[in-house]
């Protein structure tokens, strides 16, 4: 600090604490509201403080027990978004790890032109490409896989390109140093450059883990059976029948469960969390 | 920039980018090059029989006035969320470099809604402005404000606004206050020294020496409040009442899926990529300058 202004700190931490209020109220509300019944949520206005029951309310949105029209058990959609989102944070990881080494440490004809074709792929977004791409899976009948849900989405220039620039940092000296002990490319791969990398793979995982958990577009195209929903697009289906219906109580439940994971994940790799942000948008 | 030290083999890197290649290609450029080609395509009502229209496709689509009425609620859409997104999370961000003491517990809070899917923060917001049970439409109601966003297409625009801009404002702190930690502390005492106050010091030195964090955010926040907040639209208003927040990635999905309009949707896809296209670019100007800057 550069000068002691006993209230100007006073009005930082206010306006801190304001605007965490406000960012954490909707948090706050969801969790309120998966400790009551249904009817409690009703009665306008609703409860401001927790109420009794908590238990209940989570293991019935679990197990998918005593829930109204649509049985949905979200137990089973969170292990869904599991997988999901650690195969597309590891799939990414790992081929953009071997595509980098590739266009680093080797000379082979094309390269220019495999490097624009990654390059490209950052202008084609699922968004642009909706119907097509949704053809490809129906004709590769990866319709409600895991495959169907992750393997589209493994392919990532930016992983490749923060690869890229890493490899591109590490000494030549290291190569030479490797060749002259007889080691082969893969050698060094696997016992030099993975091991270097070990910060900038961490700091990819947790953004990849977040991408992968929250995406909602693409499992609403490749899935169409209730048994292969991730939770993001479950939830959508809880509140699909109109307000009157809907199991308050169980959808906020199932709110605080969807953003649970992330959250831990982005809160216990905090240091990670904002080297990859600031990395992968170089 | 090259190695000058490379290995040599003449099926090794082929094999090494195979995985990734196969992904695009499959994935990226087929799809890619599908919905250009449907988009000078119209199919017969059967689905039998394609024949070549030209630009047709695309003449009905800017003669479509629900088209373009999609376009200008994605400019006012990604307006209201990049410039309100930005001025608040800089006003935190400024705050938050003052502070010495909690400052971790701060960033903590401030950064848990990026981990929040788009749908899920959606769900939330009108959990409490439902019209029958919201909290918020309470607090409105008893402060003699009607709310409901089911019929009125300004409180809708504004419920999916404030849903992204909530979402996006862990990601526009942390680039502030990145920004703002790395601007040298010598710039500051000096004003201080030489008598500037607070705010002198943040409108002359601060936020200025922003300037390329604010650009690069609002692309950044124009390239979301374009495509990633479909989940966002689809989960709280679905593009109503009407038509009224049907954004234009809504609408593509919409178009594609609900309505089955082949050649439509597909050059709704194109436009999207020119818009892309377009941002990107924008963007690669940009960090070209931030290095001779």
């Amino acid at each position: 600090m550069v000068e002691r202004r006993p209230g100007l700190t006073f009005v930082s931490h206010l306006v801190l604490i304001l605007g965490i209020l406000l960012i954490a109220f909707p948090i706050y509300l969801a969790f309120v509201a998966s400790t009551h019944t249904r009817d409690e949520i009703l009665r306008v206005p609703m409860p401001l403080v927790p109420g009794a029951h908590m238990v209940e309310n989570y293991t019935a949105a679990l197990t998918g027990a005593d829930t109204q029209g649509a049985r949905v058990v979200v137990g089973r959609m969170m292990w869904i978004s599991f997988v999901t989102a650690m195969v597309i944070a590891v799939g990414k990881i790992a081929i953009s790890l071997l595509s980098a080494f590739a266009i680093v440490y080797f000379r082979f004809p094309f390269k220019k032109i495999v490097f624009w074709l990654i390059f490209v792929t950052l202008m084609l977004p699922v968004e642009v490409r909706i119907l097509p791409t949704y053809k490809v899976l129906a004709d590769l009948n990866m319709l409600n896989t895991y495959a169907g849900l992750t393997v589209p989405l493994i392919a990532s220039a930016t992983a490749t390109f923060l690869f890229r620039q890493f490899f591109l940092s590490v000494p030549d000296e290291l190569v030479e140093a490797a060749r002259i002990d007889g080691a082969g490319p893969m050698r060094f791969f696997k016992d030099v450059l993975v091991p270097l990398s070990q910060t900038s793979i961490a700091a990819l995982f947790v953004i990849q883990f977040i991408y992968g958990w929250n995406q909602y577009l693409w499992p609403l195209l490749a899935t169409t059976s209730e048994d292969m929903y991730p939770v993001v697009i479950g939830i959508k289906r809880m509140i699909a029948s109109g307000d009157a219906a809907v199991d308050w109580n169980l959808v906020m439940a199932t709110a605080i469960l969807a953003l649970v994971p992330p959250a831990i994940v982005v809160v216990l790799m905090q240091r990670w969390f904002v080297k990859g942000l600031v990395d992968t948008e170089k | 920039m090259e190695k000058r030290v490379l290995f040599r083999s003449a099926w090794l890197p082929w094999l090494l980018i195979a995985p990734q290649m196969a992904v695009i290609l499959v994935f990226f450029f087929w799809p890619a090059s599908q919905a250009m080609l449907q988009s000078v395509q119209a199919e017969d009502a059967f689905g039998t029989s394609t024949t070549f229209v030209g630009l047709d496709n695309f003449r009905t689509l800017f003669e479509d006035p629900a088209y373009i009425d999609s376009f200008k609620i994605t400019a006012i859409f990604s307006v209201l969320v990049a410039v309100s997104g930005i001025t608040l999370s800089m006003v935190l961000a400024v705050f938050a470099d003052r502070i010495l003491r909690g400052a971790l517990v701060y960033k903590t809070f401030l950064i848990i809604p990026y981990a929040v899917a788009p749908a899920i923060a959606g769900v939330l917001w009108i959990f409490m402005f439902s019209p029958s049970i919201g909290v918020v439409t309470y607090w409105l109601r008893q402060t003699g404000f009607d709310w409901n966003h089911l019929l009125n297409s300004g409180q809708a625009l504004t419920l999916i606004v404030v849903a992204a801009v909530w979402k996006q404002i862990s990601y526009n702190f942390l680039f502030f206050l990145a920004g703002l930690q790395s601007i040298p502390k010598a710039l500051i005492e000096a004003a201080a020294i030489d008598g500037a106050g607070p705010l002198r010091r943040f409108f002359s030195i601060q936020f200025p020496l922003l300037s390329p964090t604010t650009f690069f955010l609002l692309v950044m926040n124009v390239v979301y409040a374009f495509f990633d907040t479909f989940a966002i639209v689809h989960a709280t208003t679905e593009g109503g009442p009407g038509r009224d927040t049907a954004i234009l990635v809504y609408k593509v999905w919409h178009d594609g899926f609900r309505a089955l309009d082949l050649g439509g949707s597909a050059a709704q896809s194109v436009v999207l990529m020119v818009i892309v296209v377009a941002l990107t670019v924008i963007q690669f100007r940009y960090v070209e300058k931030k290095v001779q800057y």
